[in-house]
């Protein structure tokens, strides 16, 4: 159904009403709008199509995790009206049936939202649906570098009046990290690692975006092997890779999804002789914490920090 | 299959394979690690028998699902036993995540029973229509197939987050695979196998058509039911434990068909090796060809059909 365009005078409202129902709202102090008049601004993930917002979105749904965590983060919290399925954190996120795999544009409309941000969107299907509406849609493919991921978080700052905030939060997680890593010791020989996506053993290699982040703890992929763009970066091991392998650590990102945790992983055929389960290595890991390009990268790093820290400790001793 | 044993996806020289083969007889001293050790005897043997079973049990079923519908593009995945399967397992899937055992837990009890379900759907409903021949039976199971497909898609569509996990076991592989699964298809696969063996004289009578075997005194619903049950058992158990793994069953019967002849006393016992013989060498390469795991039911694609097509050109004339 067409949504009309919304008038000066029903962004103001919706705009007041936005800013009195945040006064609960975990919110960056002293952040709100601040550049809300940066309007009209074109905003452009890398590899998708550039966006231009007239004004301040006020009614946001996002379908993507990364992006409710990062609005969340940069202070537009108050103007997400939806989220997606599978968007679970922050708590406060207005979770729906809506799907981001596969979208549907009247579902979408029924929240009566300015913008909607999403992963992909295949030939621009979303947005050619939504535009009679005066709907934008943003696309925010997945972050492949550390650097991509920070850029987005500035995007979405711009994208919906807060500049500032998007630029502070790069800022701050680049410098987070940076401090993670620098006060985790170095081992004295390099450790390797595997990280594990799911059960069937896929992994990834130092390549993508989770891979970068434990290179800079100066961690060795096994999963690399001669080839780190195999499989874009997502191969899938053989258990007797992984057995000859010998990793000094196991990071299990499919505690939630599948179940596995320390004691699984020991139970696997032959697995109880690799060291990092003998040693205690095995990292249960939280699934979406170590799968999202978002400001939560900085637990998943302090996940990996300690585990180096054990790591070298135990080694040490 | 020694062969596959010695070479696998880490290099351990296949010389101290041999080694060690020859000290675990003879009691002798390992050349390996115990590490290398469990590689060959807690994945690698586990998974060439494991393959093996599977490969064989899809093979002579095949075998005796083209004799029983004398049709030769029957084959086990007809009649709904890989929907049914696919479909049970989606659901074990979504609704319990957490709990999901590629080994033992409900996942391949439920394919097991999945794959029963839709071979009984298929059988029911071609009988309850009316129709006595092949063709209703296996219109009957297409649509069977097509219904518990379009469940799965729909319990699929509910559950996004879960597609990666489906998506996965529908590709078919022996990549998480060890002695527990050899020992949970085992004997299914082995009471199918004598079944069909013993039984492989009744599917040349049927060859003939049901009045010739009447008149032999053969009853041939009976014997149809008993042969569809034995296939349908070794069908699920090898789905069971490895996920959806295509031409196999179609494939194999049909080059033995070719190489031995048209008697099913002949066609069954060998589609049991040769289809274990198939399998264990498609899995040698989903394991070795690519630095990480290619899906075996990708390899046996990529075998199987342009072969089957060989076979379509070549046999076409002399199919019923």
């Amino acid at each position: 159904m067409p949504h009309p365009r919304p008038t000066l005078a029903t962004l103001l409202l919706l705009g007041v009403l936005a800013l009195a129902g945040c006064a609960d709202r975990e919110e960056p102090a002293g952040t709100e709008g601040d550049d809300s008049g940066a309007f009209p601004v074109e905003v452009q993930a890398e590899g998708a199509p550039a966006v231009t917002l007239e004004t301040r979105p006020e009614r946001i749904v996002s379908l993507s995790p990364v992006a409710t965590e990062t609005l969340y983060a940069v202070g537009a919290g108050a103007q997400v009206v939806a989220v997606d399925a599978v968007s679970n954190h922050p708590e406060q996120a207005p979770t729906t049936e809506l799907s981001g795999l596969n979208p549907d544009p009247e579902a979408i409309l029924a929240h009566q939202p300015d913008l909607v941000v999403v992963n992909a969107d295949l030939e621009n299907k979303l947005a050619d649906a939504l535009a009679p509406t005066g709907t934008k849609t943003l696309v925010l493919p997945a972050a492949a570098t550390l650097d991509a991921a920070y850029r987005q978080f500035e995007l979405l700052g711009t994208a919906t009046g807060h500049r500032a905030e998007g630029e502070d939060l790069a800022r701050r997680t680049r410098e987070d990290l940076a401090k993670i890593v620098a006060d985790t010791p170095e081992p004295e020989q390099p450790l390797t690692y595997y990280h594990e996506v799911d059960e069937t053993f896929y992994s990834v290699t130092s390549t993508t975006f989770i891979g970068q982040v434990y290179d800079r703890f100066g961690l060795t992929n096994i999963a690399d092997g001669d080839d780190p763009n195999a499989a874009g970066g997502y191969p899938q091991l053989s258990a007797e890779t992984i057995l000859r392998a010998d990793p000094d650590l196991i990071f299990l990102a499919d505690t939630v999804c599948c179940g596995q945790n320390a004691e699984t992983v020991a139970q696997r055929p032959g697995w109880d002789t690799l060291t990092a389960v003998r040693e205690g290595r095995v990292v249960e890991l939280n699934d979406d914490i170590a799968s999202r390009w978002s400001p939560r990268v900085v637990d998943f790093a302090r996940a990996v920090s300690e585990a180096v820290t054990t790591a070298v400790a135990g080694t040490s001793e | 299959m020694l062969a596959t044993v010695l070479v696998g996806a880490s290099d351990l020289g296949w010389r101290r394979v041999l080694a060690e083969i020859a000290a675990q007889l003879t009691g002798g001293t390992s050349p390996l690690s115990e590490r290398e050790a469990a590689i060959v005897w807690q994945l690698r043997v586990p998974r060439v028998l494991l393959a093996g079973l599977v490969g064989a049990a899809l093979a002579s079923s095949g075998a005796a699902f083209q004799g029983v519908f004398r049709n030769p593009l029957a084959d086990p995945y007809l009649l709904g036993a890989a929907a049914g399967a696919g479909m049970a397992a989606t659901i074990v899937v979504v609704l319990a995540p957490a709990t999901t055992d590629w080994i033992v837990g409900p996942l391949p009890i439920a394919a097991f029973a999945g794959a029963l379900l839709g071979v009984g759907l298929s059988w029911l409903l071609g009988r309850s229509s009316g129709g006595t021949g092949t063709a209703t039976l296996l219109l009957a199971g297409v649509a069977v197939a097509a219904f518990l497909t379009a469940v799965q898609t729909f319990v699929q569509q509910l559950n996004t987050e879960t597609i990666r996990q489906v998506y996965t076991w529908m590709l078919g592989g022996l990549n998480v695979s060890g002695w527990r699964e050899v020992l949970l298809a085992l004997p299914y696969v082995a009471t199918a196998a004598v079944v069909l063996c013993l039984c492989a004289r009744l599917l040349d009578v049927l060859t003939l058509g049901d009045a010739e075997a009447s008149s032999l005194g053969v009853r041939p619903g009976r014997v149809r039911l008993l042969l569809l049950a034995a296939a349908s058992l070794a069908t699920a158990a090898a789905v069971a434990v490895s996920g959806l793994i295509g031409f196999v069953g179609i494939v194999v019967p049909h080059l033995v068909r070719l190489l031995a002849g048209a008697s099913y006393r002949v066609i069954v016992p060998l589609s049991l090796i040769g289809g274990a013989v198939f399998l264990i060498v498609a899995d040698h390469i989903a394991s070795t060809v690519l630095p990480g795991e290619l899906p075996l039911g990708v390899v046996t694609a990529f075998a199987g059909a342009p072969f089957f097509l060989l076979i379509l050109r070549t046999t076409r004339t002399r199919m019923p």
